[in-house]
This record gives structure tokens, C-alpha cells and sequence, in this order.
């Protein structure tokens, strides 16, 4: 078994290795939820824009093809313990979206491992996969399917999902008549009404109302109280300090350090200067 | 403890099968897109659902008019256009939704994991829906053409299988090279049009000049219809040779279709 490291040696503060370091020592339990070994991902655009189907494929018969590489993660190796709360932190564009996509299975890593253990509640924006014209009952079936859940599943969902949206008067009405507010709780409600192992939050909080917030934060403590591994991906850094055990700081696709928040937020907003 | 399912990123078995066991996993996901499909349509119409039989049933109309009045000919000829029809409608309606879908889904692709095939898969069950509803506008044109309502019609779930196989396999084929090619969605239109007229839709083979016979022989199409309109239009079982050339049809263009769309389905979400 590899042990994370963290591939920049530039790093000035003391690293702390993250199997030794994790936090969660509440019962027996100190299992791998996700683990990245080497992971890679690299976008591979045209360097060029080729102008038509003809061009392309005399191009591609000569091999002629130029591809600007980027390499938008590099290097990552990364392990996150069940349980455990880990804040992604890091500039626009370093890396931390795609990451949650390599761990939501939507992308496969170029080069690299990565092993996840248990279900991922995925980084759907609350209410993306809603259609307007339909009623907000039928959005919820839809929904659900979407997130892989059988016709009983959400059957036995749908009053849950009701109840925690509060919008059982306008349940039959279609979606387009919902105010955003609205939207965003039926949104909530279907996505997060799983026992998910893995939960991936992405800037949620900033959702909603004020009490939309907080009943969405109680929520996320609830899960991990069960004992969910927790995703947060925030530039919120007294957010992340709260609410994780440890943090990631991640630089133009590498991991410059994985730590105690406080200390990696310290080195991040160091670098920032 | 470890009966929680594990993703392994370097655990990779056959795409084509990994896919299809996936797919089955999101059945639900299917239902529920093709009943959207259906539901969407025609939620703020006054006629709703009954445009699916409204539709095709004018068409028919007014080609039939065109033809047995202008050009001269039977009245059962509409049932010769309407059957075509249902075939043909179904046919560019699905492979043209498959990519669109996939295309202009590319929004969810990127968010969160489905099986990519959902999109043609549930494109395709619309799509056999909205024609089990044309057969009622088809009855109501062979009632009145006094073309005789066969039991033979019971064979209908056979050839529109293999129209089904067929459509799949193509959607599959064209959204793989939509991802990379954008212009494709626009390209097909037009050639949809061409392809109409060199399948036997309005006219019969017979009917063309023998030099040009042999093109609607190159064509899938030609087969398939013809397998679905003749328990219809003859009123008539197909014999086992038609049956066998339109089915290996169908089936060989489906499975290259899913096995080239599952192994280059880890690419999309980098393309979309």
C-alpha cells in the first residue's frame, strides 16, 4: 500500500501524512473511502481549429493532428478515510472541479488509480435536471431516476422529499410557476435525500435564504454524524476550518498540501500574497 | 463491512458489457426520460397527446391526396404511405433525438455519472411509443381506404424490434461522431431528406426505372420497411428470409454501434 504524499517539496509547512494524521478515530473503522494514486487528467484540444471534416481526416490519415495538451490534475495522490470531512481549497482553475468529477466517476483519470468505496451523492447543482413544463411531483421521480434510484426507491422518497421541501401546495403545479427559492429547496430535498457514504459539496451553502442555509448545514451534519465522508469545496476558508478535519490545497493541478486547515489555509493564503 | 459497492478507475472489463449492465442498473432512468419525452410535448397543447396520432394521420392526408388524386391512383395507396410513414418518422425522429440528446445533455454529462447510452436508449422508447400510438390513425386510414385489418398485424412487435435495433445502432454511431463533430446534427438533415427519397416511403420499388433498382437495394431501410408493412399493406407474414435479412441487418448495425459508442464513452465528458 502507497502512502499519499504530496508531490510539491516546495511546501514550507510541515506536512502531515494523511493515514497517520486523520482524525477519525471514533470506533474501529479506519477505512479508505476514496483514494487517488497518481492520478492524471489531461484535456487534449486541437492546437488549431481545423475547418472541416475533409481537412480533418487527411490531417488524421498523415497524423498531422496537433493537440495542445493541459494537464489539469497531475500527480494527485490523495486518501480520504470514511468519515472523514476534507475541504478542497486552491485559486479558480486549479483543479479542485475536476477532482470531484474523477470521484463522481464522470471523468476516468488519464493516467492513475482512483478507488472509491460506497456511494457518491453526486455534484449535481440543486435543481439542474429539472424541467419547467413538468409538475414538481413528476420533477421528483425524474430526478431521483437521474440519480440512479428505481421507481419503488423514490416511491417510498417522495413524502420525505416533500416534507423537507415544505412545498406540498405547489407539488402539482409545474416548475416554471416555482420562485428560484423554491426551486433550489425541491432541488436540495431530492438530492440530498439518500444515505449517500460519499457526499461531494460544491459551494452549496451559498444557496437559498438564510434558513434554507442552515437547514441545508444541518443536514450535512447530519450525514456525516452517520458517518459519511464529506467533499467540500469552498472558498469559505472559516467554513472550511469549521467544518472539515482536514483540508487539500490545490495548485494548478497538483496537491501542494493536505493538513490540518489551519495550517494548510495559512500556507495558502501565504502563497496568495 | 465491504458489501459497499467500489468504483476502481484501472478496473476495466469490456466497455460494450460494462455499459449494458449499467443501463439495466438506470432502467428507471430511461422510463422516466422517455415518459418526460412524451409528457413535455404536448403539456401545454389543448389537443395534447392526441397530436402524436393527429400528426402522422395529416401527413398521410395530404400526400395521399397528392397522389391518388393528382397523379392517379388507388385509395389504398395511403395505407401504402401511412405504413412507410410510421417506419420512416420513427426512424429519423430517433436518431436525430439520440444526438441531440446526448449533445445537448452534455450539460448533465459533465455533473454527474449516467450510463451514455440513456439518451439513445430512451430516444429509441419514445420513439416506439409515440408509433404504438400511430396505429390507431393507421386503423381509422385502412377503414376507410377499405384495406382489411389483418390478424397478421400481430407480427408488428418483430419488425418494429428490428427498426428499433437498427435506429440504436445508428443514433449510437452518429452521436459518437456528433461529439467530435458538431456539424454532423446539420449534416444529417440533410442527408435524412436524400435518404427519404431512396427508401420506398411514397413510392413503390416498382415504380422506378429498373436501371435504378438496385440503389433502394443498397438501402438498410428498404428492408425494414418493407418487413413493417407487409403484415400491414399485403396482409401477410413475412417469409423467414426477409425476416432473416432485415433482422441481421438490425443487429449487426447495432452491436458496432454500441461496441464503437461504450468504447469511446469515457471521452465524452472531456469533449461535451
Amino acid at each position: 500500500m502507497t502512502l499519499p504524499t504530496v508531490s510539491d517539496p516546495m511546501v514550507d509547512i510541515p506536512l502531515s501524512q494523511p493515514l497517520v494524521d486523520s482524525p477519525d478515530t471514533r470506533g474501529s473503522n479506519l477505512m479508505e473511502a476514496i483514494r487517488l494514486e497518481n492520478v492524471g487528467v489531461c484535456y487534449r484540444a486541437p492546437s488549431e481549429r481545423i475547418p472541416s471534416i475533409k481537412e480533418y481526416t487527411i490531417r488524421w490519415l498523415q497524423g498531422k493532428i496537433k493537440h495542445r495538451e493541459f494537464w489539469a490534475l497531475q500527480e494527485v495522490n490523495l486518501s480520504v478515510m470514511k468519515g472523514e470531512t476534507l475541504g478542497l481549497i486552491g485559486n479558480n482553475g486549479a483543479g479542485k472541479s475536476t477532482l470531484l468529477k474523477l470521484i463522481a466517476r464522470v471523468l476516468r483519470p488519464t493516467i492513475g488509480r482512483v478507488l472509491v468505496r460506497g456511494n457518491v451523492a453526486p455534484l449535481l447543482e440543486y435543481g439542474a435536471g429539472f424541467h419547467p413544463e413538468l409538475t414538481g411531483r413528476e420533477n421528483i421521480y425524474l430526478n431521483g431516476a437521474l440519480l440512479g434510484y428505481s421507481r419503488k426507491q423514490m416511491e417510498e422518497k417522495f413524502e420525505r422529499i416533500v416534507d423537507f421541501a415544505e412545498l406540498w401546495d405547489f407539488i402539482d403545479a409545474p416548475l416554471r410557476t416555482y420562485s428560484s427559492g423554491m426551486w433550489a429547496r425541491l432541488g436540495f430535498a431530492v438530492a440530498t435525500d439518500v444515505q449517500p457514504d460519499i457526499l461531494i459539496v460544491d459551494e452549496v451553502l451559498s444557496v437559498g435564504d438564510e434558513t434554507f442555509q442552515r437547514k441545508s448545514a444541518d443536514r450535512m451534519q447530519e450525514f456525516r454524524n452517520r458517518g459519511a465522508t464529506v467533499l467540500l469545496v469552498s472558498h469559505n476558508m472559516n467554513l472550511i476550518e469549521e467544518m472539515c478535519q482536514r483540508a487539500a490545497w490545490l495548485d494548478h493541478g497538483r496537491l501542494r498540501a493536505v493538513g490540518k486547515p489551519d495550517e494548510v489555509i495559512l500556507a495558502y493564503r501565504r502563497s496568495q500574497a | 463491512m465491504d458489501s459497499l459497492p467500489v468504483y476502481d478507475s484501472s478496473r476495466r472489463g469490456m466497455p460494450a458489457l460494462e455499459e449494458l449492465r449499467e443501463l439495466l442498473r438506470y432502467s428507471n432512468l430511461v422510463i422516466q426520460t422517455a415518459r418526460r419525452n412524451i409528457v413535455v410535448r404536448y403539456k401545454r397543447s389543448i389537443l395534447g397527446i392526441a397530436w402524436t396520432m393527429l400528426n402522422p394521420l395529416g401527413t398521410t392526408l395530404i400526400l395521399s391526396f397528392v397522389f391518388s388524386r393528382v397523379f392517379g391512383g388507388a385509395s389504398s395507396y395511403a395505407v401504402y404511405v401511412l405504413s412507410g410513414l410510421l417506419c420512416w418518422t420513427f426512424f429519423a425522429q430517433t436518431t436525430s433525438d439520440s444526438m441531440h440528446n446526448l449533445i445537448w445533455g452534455g450539460n448533465l454529462l459533465k455533473r454527474i455519472y449516467v450510463p451514455r447510452t440513456v439518451f439513445a436508449v430512451s430516444a429509441v422508447l419514445t420513439g416506439l411509443i409515440n408509433m404504438v400510438f400511430s396505429l390507431v390513425p393507421l386503423m381509422v386510414v385502412m377503414l376507410f381506404a377499405r384495406v382489411p385489418i389483418r390478424l397478421t398485424m400481430l407480427i408488428l412487435p418483430i419488425p418494429a424490434l428490428f427498426l428499433a435495433m437498427f435506429a440504436l445502432g445508428v443514433g449510437l454511431i452518429l452521436s459518437t461522431i456528433a461529439i467530435y463533430f458538431i456539424d454532423v446534427t446539420e449534416m444529417y438533415t440533410i442527408l435524412l431528406t436524400a435518404w427519404f427519397y431512396l427508401s420506398p416511403v411514397i413510392y413503390r420499388k416498382d415504380m422506378l426505372p429498373q436501371d435504378y433498382a438496385w440503389v433502394v437495394h443498397l438501402n438498410p431501410m428498404y428492408y425494414l420497411i418493407n418487413l413493417f408493412r407487409a403484415p400491414i399493406y399485403d396482409g401477410r407474414i413475412p417469409v423467414l428470409s426477409e425476416f432473416l435479412v432485415a433482422g441481421a441487418i438490425a443487429l449487426s448495425t447495432l452491436v458496432v454501434g454500441w461496441i464503437w459508442f461504450s468504447s469511446r464513452a469515457d471521452d465524452f465528458a472531456y469533449r461535451v
